[in-house]
């Protein structure tokens, strides 16, 4: 005989708050079952990569998601720039790194932001993507746009970075290095954040390797796997910068390294914008002829961890075949792993630390009982059962 | 002054459906309510449900599976009730007009009352286009 | 080197079953296998040698279905892509979501895109469509004259 939690919802007709992304079956407390549904985000972009040609996939594929908005195109020209053995110049590798490292930043500092917000600290999600900002003022005047930036193409970039804006880039990457440590010193040393995410939605490194899970969700549970160490690419094996794991492979163990690897990315910046200096002159696109025929493999590391494009060509303008496979496609399959035999105020925080898209953790959970099959909690519900473990635990600490 | 002006006076609540989209219209719509552009200061909030909402905003391509959802939220909407299709998916299908699983834009769907055109259209843009609605 | 240590074990071990190896560089090298060898070879690779799965492509070519399975050694930045190709009219192959979880979705997926069947996969349902388009209808296959 199980207990049934059932929490007036009110007026909502039941269809009202779906799509939803996963379906806790909770009986009572506890999350024994977890079903994931899909589709719909499905926009059919390996079919339509095939009606374009390759410059314009490059618009097609940044799109896939808003925030790895870079590692797609990047991932693909890499793909691409084997088919048909391209080299591109040293100073297309570091303006690409850069690119790809900005993002890397304002991603992790979005992520920073949003697990405040579910543990029920509103002032760091205010805070994280206030400091966001000047991230994106410096996309909008590196590449004319603050997301879907368009700034690669087969054997180089659209838009050189001119010495004039070095200064300026240097300056606000300085800013966020000492609103990180803000930040940092807010999330690490806090003793409720501690009691909340320590030991919650715990994955061991056999579970990692066993769902082939990439990114800082691998990171953290010990597997240092990191695409721009393991098969490099651009300017990565030519500045130094090392690999931040973490042993817990608990939502605090990711946290941490989410944090660490922005100020990673700041050096690998600093380090770019010092060699750009000594490339000055050199050209930034390549001359493309045609692409011939044959099969090629790109990857590139996302902020989510390892993007993988797969393009098989046969010499015309457009892809034959173009596999794309996102890291939240092996790295939210660990929700089994991780979720189940949670209480339901922590299976939000641990569907939020695997860091799917936004998008998909806006709309993310609904909350059945195991043995009625009825609908008990909705989206927001489960974000307020969280704030309000938050709270009782700061009245026991405080 | 009439019903619908005086219901669209003060304060704007705002329910957001995404449908198949990248999410960057998504993060734009969240930026206008971080403390740079700061809406929430106008009163303007995100809520939970539509019941509650004054506005609807829309983005990203539907497809059809949203397509059902969306029409089942506008007829729960109560009225009166502004609907504002965000982004190139929202107003005509974007760069995934001609996919597969492309349902039609915002207003084949449901009646529309202002578009917010940008891939994606940037915070101040959104301020605007809402703004501009309102006042109209 | 490693991709060709690699490689050369994997000849070692299953000699009858390989079609054909070919190597672009040391980072990227395709092996062509029988299908019907595909769940040793592939216990193999993950449990022996260590490498782990990223994804599997399907393509639909005039010689039948193509599946290309990608594995990754991280240690040295190789892919491997084992390739097998599947009958034109009845494509079916052994599942590997036994072994590890990797590929329980992908292949869920592409019976979905292309009507390949993966014999013994623990719950073949659909994944991205759920009714949306018609049964029996797989959208990423084409037509060939």
């Amino acid at each position: 005989m199980s207990k049934k939690t059932l929490i007036p919802i009110g007026p909502y007709h039941p269809l009202q708050e779906e799509p939803e992304l996963f379906k806790l079956y909770c009986d009572g407390e506890i999350v024994k079952d977890i079903k994931w549904e899909t589709g719909y985000n499905h926009r059919g972009i390996e079919k339509l990569s095939e009606s374009k040609t390759y410059d314009q996939v490059f618009f097609l594929v940044e799109r896939i998601c808003g925030i790895c908005s870079t590692s797609h195109p990047f991932a693909f020209a890499n793909a691409v720039e084997e088919i048909a053995g391209i080299e591109i110049t040293d100073r297309t590798k570091y303006i690409r790194s850069i690119i790809g490292e900005l993002e890397r930043i304002h991603s992790h500092l979005l992520w920073v932001g949003l697990a405040g917000h579910f543990l029920g600290y509103n002032t760091v999600f205010m805070w994280a993507w206030k400091y966001r900002e000047p991230v994106l003022d410096l996309f909008e005047m590196i590449t004319g746009n603050r997301n879907s930036y368009a700034m690669f193409r087969v054997g180089g970039v659209r838009r050189d970075i001119e010495d004039g804006k070095i200064s300026l880039i240097r300056k606000i990457m300085g800013d966020v290095k000492s609103k990180t440590d803000l930040l940092t010193g807010a999330v690490m040393d806090d003793p409720v954040i501690h009691s909340r995410t320590k030991g919650v939605g715990i994955l061991t490194k056999q579970d990692v390797i066993d769902y082939g899970a990439v990114g800082p969700t691998a990171r953290a549970s010990g597997l240092a796997i990191d695409i721009r160490k393991d098969d490099p690419y651009a300017a990565y094996p030519l500045v130094n910068w090392k690999v931040i794991t973490a042993q817990g492979g608990d939502v605090f163990s990711k946290a941490e390294v989410r944090l660490l690897e922005i100020y990673e990315s700041i050096s690998i910046i600093e380090q770019c914008l010092d060699r750009l200096e000594k490339v000055k002159g050199q050209d930034v696109n390549v001359k493309v002829r045609e692409i011939p025929e044959g099969s090629g493999t790109g990857r590139a590391e996302a902020p989510r961890g390892e993007v993988f494009h797969f393009v098989v060509s046969d010499g015309s303008n457009s892809p034959v075949r173009h596999k794309i496979r996102a890291p939240s496609y092996v790295n939210i399959a660990t929700f089994k792993k991780s979720c189940i035999g949670q209480t339901i105020s922590d299976a939000t925080l641990s569907l939020a630390a695997v860091d799917p898209c936004y998008c998909c953790t806006e709309r993310m959970a609904a909350a059945y009982d195991l043995n009625s099959g009825e609908r008990i909690m909705n989206a927001n519900e489960l974000i307020n059962i969280s704030v309000r473990k938050t709270n009782e635990l700061k009245k026991n600490i405080i | 002054m009439g019903f619908k002006d005086y219901c669209f006076k003060k304060s704007l609540w705002v329910f957001h459906f995404g449908g198949a989209s990248c999410n960057n219209c998504d993060i734009e719509i969240l930026d206008c309510l971080t403390p740079r552009h700061d809406l929430e200061r106008f009163g303007i909030l995100l809520v939970g449900s539509i019941r509650h909402a004054d506005v609807l905003l829309v983005n990203g391509s539907i497809n059809r599976r949203d397509k059902e959802r969306l029409i089942e939220i506008y007829n729960q909407a109560p009225r009166p009730i502004l609907v504002v299709a965000i982004g190139a998916c929202g107003c005509t299908g974007g760069i995934f007009a001609d996919s597969m699983t492309f349902a039609g834009p915002v207003d084949k769907i449901i009646p529309v009352d202002a578009y917010i055109p940008g891939c994606p259209p940037k915070p101040e843009a959104i301020i605007a286009g809402i703004v501009k609605l309102v006042s109209k | 080197m490693e991709t060709d240590r690699v490689i050369e074990k994997l000849k070692e071990n299953f000699d009858k079953e390989i079609i054909e190896v070919v190597k672009k560089s040391e980072r990227r090298a395709t092996v062509s296998v029988n299908p019907d060898s595909i769940l040793k070879i592939a216990e193999y690779l993950y449990k022996s040698a260590g490498l782990r799965f990223i994804i599997a492509s399907a393509l639909h070519t005039k010689r039948g279905f193509e599946i290309n399975y990608h594995f990754s050694m991280d240690a040295s930045g190789l892919v491997l892509n084992i390739h097998v190709i599947l009958d034109k009219e009845n494509p079916r192959i052994e599942s590997l979501s036994n072994m590890f979880n990797a590929s329980n979705w992908i292949e869920r997926e592409m019976h979905e895109l292309f009507g390949i069947d993966f014999l013994n996969h623990p719950n073949q349902e659909k994944l991205i469509s759920e009714g949306n388009w018609a049964e029996g209808v797989y959208p990423y296959r084409k037509e060939f004259k």
